[in-house]
């Protein structure tokens, strides 16, 4: 790990401004991702803002009967909150279904959404990677892609968005609020939050540097059923393969997003009118356009046959 | 409360003011003062020193281990807080006045906590590397389960959970025992739950 300087400030506005004025700094909530990558060198800051004691801690409701997580709220918390539980079932069990206990104490709703690729060449400092090293080329491309993208992806980069809660928040059309060093605030829908990575596989998101989250906001809950399905190599405490989150009506209506197959929660609104007609119909929208490697053209039919399993379940 | 704290832990700052930092090797210290099993120790550290380096190396508690170092493995487990963490995965300087127990502060030989005595009776180990960090998770799971906290395994997200192994289990899952104590582990935890019900 290379070294850094440290500091804790109080206020979300110092917190900003701290990391704006300091060439090289970073934001540090849980330290579950940023941490595991500095020690591989992948991520050098030379000076670290802990968000820790900013307060941004609780989850309250908002006017218009949605909820307002903290970027604080640790993983744990957000999925046994009784409103989530009740009413935004879909967000506990995505939740749920990442990483391990110890892990969910610490991770926090701002970093779970910032997590990088766990494409494993990103990983490996000594293989090219146009994500950590910009130009360097992409090694997986042509090697091994199992685990990655199958849409969305670009000729530099196939990786994709490994974590489950966003896909779970794209379901739930939240939206991320953020505060700069000028005390500026901004609503990012979390359908722009995390890009399509195109020619600049090295930026993930849409968030500008030094800006800040604050919250995420729910609008109010959708009635139906609630499910998050999650298909990986062994039965817990692993990245998805493809991951479904859903909300399905008593008539079969209802909304989808797929995680593990694109660089950000994959989700194509005009495809869920399909969702009647069953999960093929709709899969063949939502994948309309897919370039999936020779390892990963199996994603495709699981993605189907996952909602197919979620349809079931809804109807049962 | 927040500002007060937070002041006091402002401990390391680039020297000179409007000064560029970049990242190098060369150390920048912090101070930074940790209560681990009851007793206070005021350090000064290499920033990136890990809450694990510092109870192992600092302070000299050698029981949580060092197995993977990036939060797979489980085997530096400890209750910060009340709360099950990876300790390799934290850095000590963001744990001003927190309570770290680790496994030295749940039992000594002749006064073990029940998850030792139950690790012991129902042989939950066998190399015993892993062990302290799933005696730490043990306890934790236990408490996590008795306070509501769900699991990827419950049936209901608004229903009390039990102790049963598949609960046990996944919620076990960050804890990686090589030698397949599992079955075992499982077993003391069920007996300790048995205990507390
Ligand atoms: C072994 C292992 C298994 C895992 N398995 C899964 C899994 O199955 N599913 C899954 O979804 N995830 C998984 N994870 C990832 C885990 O969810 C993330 O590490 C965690 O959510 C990151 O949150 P954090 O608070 O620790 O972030 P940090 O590591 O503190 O920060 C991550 C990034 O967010 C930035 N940041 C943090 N807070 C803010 C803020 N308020 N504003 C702006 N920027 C901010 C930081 O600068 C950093 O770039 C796994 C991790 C590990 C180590
Ligand atoms: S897919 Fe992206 S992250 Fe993986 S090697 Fe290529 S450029 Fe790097």
């Amino acid at each position: 790990m290379k070294s850094f300087t440290y500091e804790r400030p109080s206020s979300p506005a110092e917190a900003a401004s701290a990391v704006a004025k300091t060439p090289n700094a970073k934001f540090i909530a849980g330290g579950t991702n940023l941490l595991d990558l500095m020690k591989l060198q992948i991520e050098t800051p030379a000076h670290l803002v802990d968000v820790n004691g900013l307060g941004l801690d609780q989850v309250e409701p908002t006017s218009d009967g949605g909820l307002r997580i903290g970027a604080l709220v640790r993983n744990t918390d957000l999925a046994a909150d009784a409103r989530v539980r009740k009413d935004y079932g879909v967000l506990s069990r995505a939740l749920l279904a990442g990483a391990s206990g110890q892990l969910r104490n610490k991770a926090t709703t701002a970093g779970n959404l910032l997590q990088r690729t766990r494409c494993p060449y990103f990983y490996d400092t000594a293989q090219a990677c146009n994500k950590r090293e910009p130009g360097s080329g992409c090694s997986a491309i042509g090697g091994v892609s199992r685990q990655l993208g199958v849409i969305g992806t670009s000729e530099a980069c196939i990786a994709t968005y490994p974590g489950d809660m966003a896909v779970a928040m794209r379901v739930l059309d939240a939206t991320v609020e953020t505060v700069d060093a000028t005390g500026h605030e901004r609503k990012i829908p979390i359908a722009d939050f995390h890009r399509l990575v195109g020619d600049k596989p090295e930026i993930d998101t849409t968030l500008r540097s030094g800006e800040l989250i604050t919250a995420v906001t729910l609008p109010k809950p959708v009635a139906g059923t609630h499910i998050y399905r999650k298909v990986r190599d062994r039965a817990s405490y692993a990245y998805a393969l493809v991951s479904v989150a859903a909300i399905i009506g008593k008539d079969g209506t209802g909304h989808v997003a797929f995680g593990g197959v694109a660089p950000r929660p994959w989700r194509v609104e005009a495809a869920e009118a399909d969702l009647p007609r069953g999960a093929k119909a709709v899969t063949d929208r939502v994948f309309d356009g897919a370039t999936p490697t020779h390892e990963n053209a199996f994603k495709l039919k699981l993605a189907e046959r996952t909602l197919g399993a979620v349809l079931t379940e809804a109807r049962a | 409360m927040v500002g007060a704290s937070a002041a006091a832990t402002l401990v390391a700052v680039p020297s000179a003011a409007g000064a560029r930092p970049a990242a190098t090797d060369a150390p920048v210290l912090a101070k930074v003062a940790l209560t681990v099993n009851g007793e206070r120790h005021e350090l000064e550290l290499d920033t990136r020193t890990t809450l694990l380096d510092a109870v192992r190396e600092h302070i000299h508690l050698t029981g949580a281990k060092k197995g993977c170092d990036h939060g797979q493995c489980g085997a530096c487990t400890m209750i910060v807080d009340g709360r099950r963490i990876n300790s390799c995965l934290t850095l000590a300087v963001m744990h001003q006045d927190d309570a770290v127990m680790t496994i030295e502060g749940l039992g000594k030989p002749g006064d073990l906590h029940p998850m030792q005595a139950a690790f012991i009776k129902h042989d939950g180990y066998q190399c015993g590397f892993c062990t302290p960090g799933q005696i730490c998770s043990g306890i934790a799971v236990l408490a996590e389960i008795k306070s509501g906290i769900p699991s990827h395994v419950s049936a209901d997200l608004n229903a009390t959970y039990e102790a049963t192994q598949n609960e046990i289990r996944e919620r076990m899952s960050g804890n990686i025992c090589r030698c397949g104590a599992y079955s075992n582990i499982v077993e003391a935890m069920t007996e300790v739950a048995g205990r507390q019900a």
